[in-house]
């Protein structure tokens, strides 16, 4: 009973609360669609690209305001996922070496920039290295407001092309030939996903923010057949587990937010892997057992 | 009379290697037309070419004599099986709805007309029972018959299907074919790549030759010769009964 007492009225703990839910159900929506698409690691690039553009962003303002740094996480983040693309366009490096490639690069030089800044006679740095694991007990009344926004209009935009973006995910060039544009979409999906990113920086931080993403789309997907209620559960389970996750690193002081979050989403993805309703193993095995049993012996 | 499809000069390369060279290919309209040759032929490219689905290195492609871009609302297409994900998270009814998207345009929602349109094209290939059945569930062949029902809701003048009978049991193979031939006979025209030699006789009235090559085209009983399949597959089909 405290604890909803707490986190109605406790304004650490509310703002945790409303920021991870909101992280959750955004990066569950927008992962249904990477991992659909077979790009789960392409947010797990995007979001190790987000920490060099979150360093520059402060050493040229000096300032630690949540639109400024998601700005600059957003910024480096296009960069990297435009330098992806050329990459898997214009060489023959295949994608999963382009994507492994621009990952360590940014997120080196993310680290790099990172000591630099802590090294400088700067008190007012101090917290930026939180973006590499999160720590939801930080966020500011201002950040959650910023992510209810970005979040709400990324959110907009899939409800807006839900057809288009189901269509992609599907059969790509059946889109291309029905007239939808195959790559404005697919760079329109990727861009909501760096939106998705920007917004779980300060909670998750940059290395674990991919499991945001794959996680709970793939849970959900051991539990329906059909896409909108894919969605709908991965939101669910996204914003579960950012919850449950956040209130955690709040309450247990030393864990940061990022790990914690994982640790229930592993939980949660492990369970549905065994027992979800439409392909989980343990349902699976039950029914080929009956199956098998059902079998009526052949006559001769 | 304006062709359906009206190639020029067309060139097509990966990587620079050219997978067809100086390619000119009228196909008329209110035909049941095959594009045949071996593997590597670039039959599936030749299509992709017309669909826009790959960048063309020469040439210009009409289409009912228009470029692609104004004529697709036209133009139905039928993919290879293989080339999508069976385990997404959709039904068979939902598939099937895809083949009206183009005509609801960007943002419009399939309703009530979009669902019983889907179902009826679902009935037409003998798969209104299976229209709540996750798409992995269905066999190869039904799965065949689900795209061939996408292709159906479109409704289009002109309709491409990339090698519809590769492993499909027999029914789904007298299904298509008597769906097409219905196609063909109410005025439509119908491209598929095909691979069966023993059936083209059969099944199709026009023929494409296609050996990177245009090695021959026209109506099926004077392209379909000894002579020009010895020179589309080389000595590879010394066989060959007809």
């Amino acid at each position: 009973m405290n604890l909803i007492h707490d986190l109605i009225f406790d304004y650490t703990l509310r703002n945790v609360a409303l920021g991870s839910a909101i992280l959750g159900v955004v990066s569950g929506v927008l992962g249904c669609f990477a991992v659909l698409r077979r790009q789960g690691l392409m947010g797990d690039a995007l979001s190790h690209a987000a920490l060099p553009g979150v360093c520059l962003a402060y050493m040229a303002t000096h300032s630690k305001s949540p639109v400024v740094l998601m700005i600059g996480a957003a910024l480096a983040g296009l960069i990297g996922m435009a330098i992806i693309l050329l990459v898997e366009r214009r060489t023959r490096i295949d994608p999963g070496s382009a994507l492994g490639i621009v990952l360590t690069v940014f997120f080196g030089f993310g680290v790099v920039l990172l000591t630099v800044i802590q090294k400088g006679n700067d008190a007012n740095q101090a917290g930026l290295d939180k973006f590499l694991f999160g720590q939801a007990a930080a966020l500011v009344s201002d950040q959650v407001t910023t992510m209810a926004i970005v979040g709400g209009a990324a959110l907009f935009v899939v409800g807006l092309l839900y057809k288009e973006f189901k269509l992609l995910a599907f059969d790509t060039g059946f889109a291309g030939v029905l007239g939808f544009r195959p790559h404005f979409l697919g760079g329109l999906l990727t861009g909501l996903l760096v939106a998705a990113i920007v917004i779980g920086l300060n909670t998750v931080g940059v290395i674990l923010m991919s499991a945001m993403l794959v996680a709970p789309a793939c849970a959900a997907r051991q539990w329906t057949n059909r896409l909108s209620a894919m969605i709908g559960i991965s939101a669910l389970v996204g914003a579960l587990a950012g919850l449950s996750g956040a209130i955690i690193s709040v309450l247990q002081e030393r864990v940061p937010t990022g790990p914690a979050i994982v640790l229930l989403l592993g939980a949660i993805v492990a369970i549905s892997l065994l027992f979800g309703s439409a392909e989980g193993w343990v349902w699976d095995w039950i029914r080929r057992r009956r199956n098998r049993l059902a079998l009526p012996e052949p006559s001769r | 009379m304006i062709p359906a499809i009206s190639v020029r000069d067309l060139t097509v390369a990966y990587d620079e290697k050219p997978v067809l060279w100086d390619v000119d290919l009228d196909i008329p309209e209110g035909t049941l037309s095959a594009i045949v040759g071996p593997n590597g032929a670039g039959k599936s490219t030749l299509i992709k070419a017309i669909l826009g689905l790959v960048p063309i290195a020469a040439g210009s492609i009409r289409v009912f004599g228009e470029p692609y871009r104004t004529a697709h609302e036209r133009v139905g297409y039928v993919p290879q099986r293989g080339s999508v994900d069976w385990d997404f998270p959709t039904d068979a009814l939902d598939v099937v709805t895809m083949g009206l998207y183009g005509r609801l345009g960007w943002f419009g929602r399939p309703g009530r007309q979009e669902r019983r349109i889907a179902l009826e094209c679902l009935d037409k290939v003998g798969m209104r029972d299976y229209a709540r059945r996750q798409i992995g569930q269905l066999s190869g062949g039904q799965q065949q018959r689900v795209f061939l029902a996408r292709a159906l809701a479109q409704d289009a003048a002109l309709t491409f299907m990339d090698e519809p009978f590769a492993g499909v049991d027999a029914t789904t193979e007298q299904t298509i074919i008597d769906t097409l031939k219905a196609l063909r006979d109410a005025g439509k025209t119908v491209v598929v790549v095909h691979h069966d030699l023993d059936t083209v006789p059969r099944y199709f009235d026009f023929v494409a030759l296609l050996n990177v090559r245009l090695i021959a085209a026209g109506p099926t009983e004077a392209v379909f010769v000894p002579d020009n399949l010895q020179r589309a597959y080389g000595g590879k089909i010394a066989f060959l009964h007809r």
